[in-house]
Formats: structure tokens, sequence, C-alpha cells
């Protein structure tokens, strides 16, 4: 079974995340900020991350490049899940090494078309 | 609550205009999508609206309806294993085959997903110095309009597109994502009822027609699979949906059809 963690500061977006994902056959973790995010990460490697922009303690942008400079951080599939619609911002998102971008809100289609566009398919 | 003789005009409405089967069981689809049709057309309650189709004053308000009353479900890069096999191999193919023009008809192209997922696969397959003109055609003019702007929401834009593909192609418009105006640039509109004559359109080296088929009356079925089959030119390709059938076409791939002239051409070669 893929491993997914979902990385947001609210709880009911986690929580709606989790049972979209958990439906499409993941196993599924929580985090609420970058910091815990990363801690979570040099533990075990997610098969994908679900990472929110605007963060309390470290945003998604800046875990991102974190992670990417990690041993092993290249490996997860980094889907962003941003309110955040200026393609400025999902370009930065993509140059910091994002596979894919999901505006907010979103559906259990749109997830999974998202999830396909990065090779998980349904 | 939609009358049964009024759900009667509106499917005879499409059968005789475009030879579009609305059979009984999608007679509740008349009820849900007739509704924002006619609020669209400006109209408070569909009663009105369909005493004003029944007089049939406005022909551009008869293709809406026609429109909306057919299957319209589209997105960017539908059918995604037809759209590799196009990327990986029938463009390429085409553009070797044809170093001076090529033409390219989207035939039923809805609300214009399909012709610039054409046009950003033909950007990507990098066509040098072939000229490659798109003919984009569709029954409803509204369609045909919203095609053009070429504006869409952001629901519309992830349906199939790629965050990659939409940052290369679009840019914010508002609240909306407005396609790049060098997708635009190739592509001419016309409003074609394939159950028509489609002979003045020429010929092409693709035809897509994808999920339209499948939905016209069957005595109307081969009249236009004998239209497109006229449109296309020696060499081509054209493209239907999966599960269309194209008795005296040449299957060369999922829903890709050849001549059967260049089977045997190929088998002899």
């Amino acid at each position: 079974m893929p491993t997914c963690l979902v990385v947001d500061d609210s709880q009911v977006i986690r929580k709606v995340s989790r049972r979209i994902l958990e439906d499409l056959g993941f196993e599924v973790a929580e985090a609420c900020d970058g910091i815990e995010a990363l801690a979570w990460c040099s533990a075990v490697t997610p098969d994908l991350i679900i990472l929110d922009w605007r963060m309390p303690g470290m945003d998604g942008l800046s875990f991102l490049r974190r992670l990417r400079r990690e041993p092993g951080g290249e490996v997860p599939k980094v889907v962003f899940c941003s309110s955040e619609t200026a393609i400025t911002h999902i370009r930065q998102a993509l140059d910091a090494g994002a596979d894919e971008y999901l505006m907010k809100p979103f559906d259990s289609d749109l997830m999974a078309s998202k999830l396909a566009q990065v090779g998980f398919a349904p | 609550m939609i009358s049964p003789a009024a759900c009667q005009m509106l499917a005879d409405l499409c059968r005789t205009r475009a030879g579009i089967r609305i059979s009984a069981d999608r007679a509740y689809l008349i009820e849900t999508r007739l509704g924002p049709v006619a609020r669209l057309e400006g109209y408070t309650s569909t009663q009105a609206f369909i005493e004003r189709l029944e007089a049939g004053l406005d022909d551009a308000q008869v293709w809406a309806t026609v429109a909306a009353l057919a299957n319209t479900e589209t997105g960017f890069f539908r059918d995604p294993a037809v759209f590799s096999q196009l990327e990986q191999a029938v463009l390429p193919q085409l553009i070797n085959a044809r170093s001076g023009r090529l033409r390219i008809w989207s035939a039923g192209c809805a609300a214009g997903q399909e012709v610039y997922s054409l046009a950003i696969a033909l950007t990507e397959a990098r066509p040098g110095a072939t000229q490659v003109e798109i003919v984009a055609t569709d029954l409803c003019e509204r369609n045909l309009e919203k095609a053009q702007a070429g504006l869409y929401s952001q629901f519309e834009v992830q349906r199939g597109l790629s965050a990659q593909r939409l940052v290369a192609h679009f840019e914010n418009a508002g609240d909306l994502f407005k396609v790049s105006p060098r997708l635009q640039q190739n592509v001419r509109w016309r409003r074609i009822n394939l159950s028509g004559d489609v002979a003045s359109l020429g010929q092409f080296d693709l035809i897509l027609c994808r999920h339209v088929l499948g939905g016209l009356e069957a005595d109307v079925r081969p009249n236009v699979l004998a239209g497109l089959s006229a449109a296309l030119a020696p060499g081509g390709r054209l493209v239907l949906s999966p599960t269309d059938a194209a008795d005296d076409l040449r299957s060369v791939g999922p829903g890709i059809f050849a001549h059967v002239m260049d089977a045997r051409a190929l088998a002899s070669a």
C-alpha cells in the first residue's frame, strides 16, 4: 500500500484529504507544518506528500526546498495543495521541486486526476 | 417539472437538427441541463425558455440547447492513452511526412479543451518549419464563443492539464485562466453541423471526432462517418472514441483509424 503524508495546518483539510486519499488506496499520516513534516520524512520516506503552502512554523515552500536537499529527498512525489492560484506562485512551487499543484478547493476527482499526473494510476 | 410533451419536443429538436439521440432513459437529463441554458440566455423560468424554443425564433438558442442536451463532458488531454499515442507516434509521423503544411480538424470541439490540448501537443512536438492549421468546429455558437475566448475556471484547467503545462501555456485573468495567444494563432473556428455537408472544410491530415458518434441516431451515424472519411487526406489519421467502430476504415491504434488503402500500401511495402 503506497504511503502519503498530508502536511496542512488546518485539521479540517487534513481530515478531508485523509478520507479522499484512503479511498484512493493510500496509507495516510499527517503533519501540521514543515518542521513536523521534515521529522516524519527523516524517519520514514513517504511515496507521496500533499503539501499546503502557508503554515505557521515552516511553510510549504521552505519545507520542499529543505526536503529536496536531503539524501533520498528526491524520492517522494510532492503535490502542492493551496488556495493560491497565481501562475507565478505555481511556477515557484514547480521550480522548488513540486511535481504537481492542486488548487483549493478540491474534490476527490481532482485529487485523483492530479495523482494520475504524477504516476499514481487509479 | 418539464412536461412529457416538452421533453419530446426537445428530443425531437436534437434529432431533427443534429441527428443526436436523447433516449428515454436520459430524459431526466433534460431537466437538469436545460435550466442553466435558460438562465444563461436570460430567462428566469425554464418554462418560458421552452415556449421560446417551440416558437423556433432564435437559432443560437436552439443550438445552445442541443449542445447542452448532447454529451458535452470534456477535459484537457481527455483519454490520456489516445493523447500519448498522438504525441508519441501520430503527430511526429505526420510532421515528418508533411514537410509543408499540416491540417487538423477538431470535429465537435465543445468548449475548446481538445483544440488547445492539440495545440500544446503540437508545440511540444516542435513542428519546425511545418505550418499547422487547426480547424475547430462545433454545432453550437455558444460553445465556439467560449472556446475562442480561451477562458477556463480553475476546476476546468485542472481537469487533465498538468501544472507544468498550465504555467507554460496559461495566464491568470481575474479568477479565470486564459490560454496563451500563441496556442490560438493557428486555429480557425467554424460552426458546422456534422450531419450536414462538411465538404467545404477541405481535406485534413488528422481528424479528431471523439465522443460524438455514440450520441447520434443510428441512421445518421454512417453519413457522419462517411463525411469524416471523405475529409481525410491520403495517409491521414482519423481519431474516434475507443468504443466507436468504423467498418470501412482500418484501425491502427486504440480509436485511431486510417484509410484501408493506406493499410494495403503498408502491407505491400
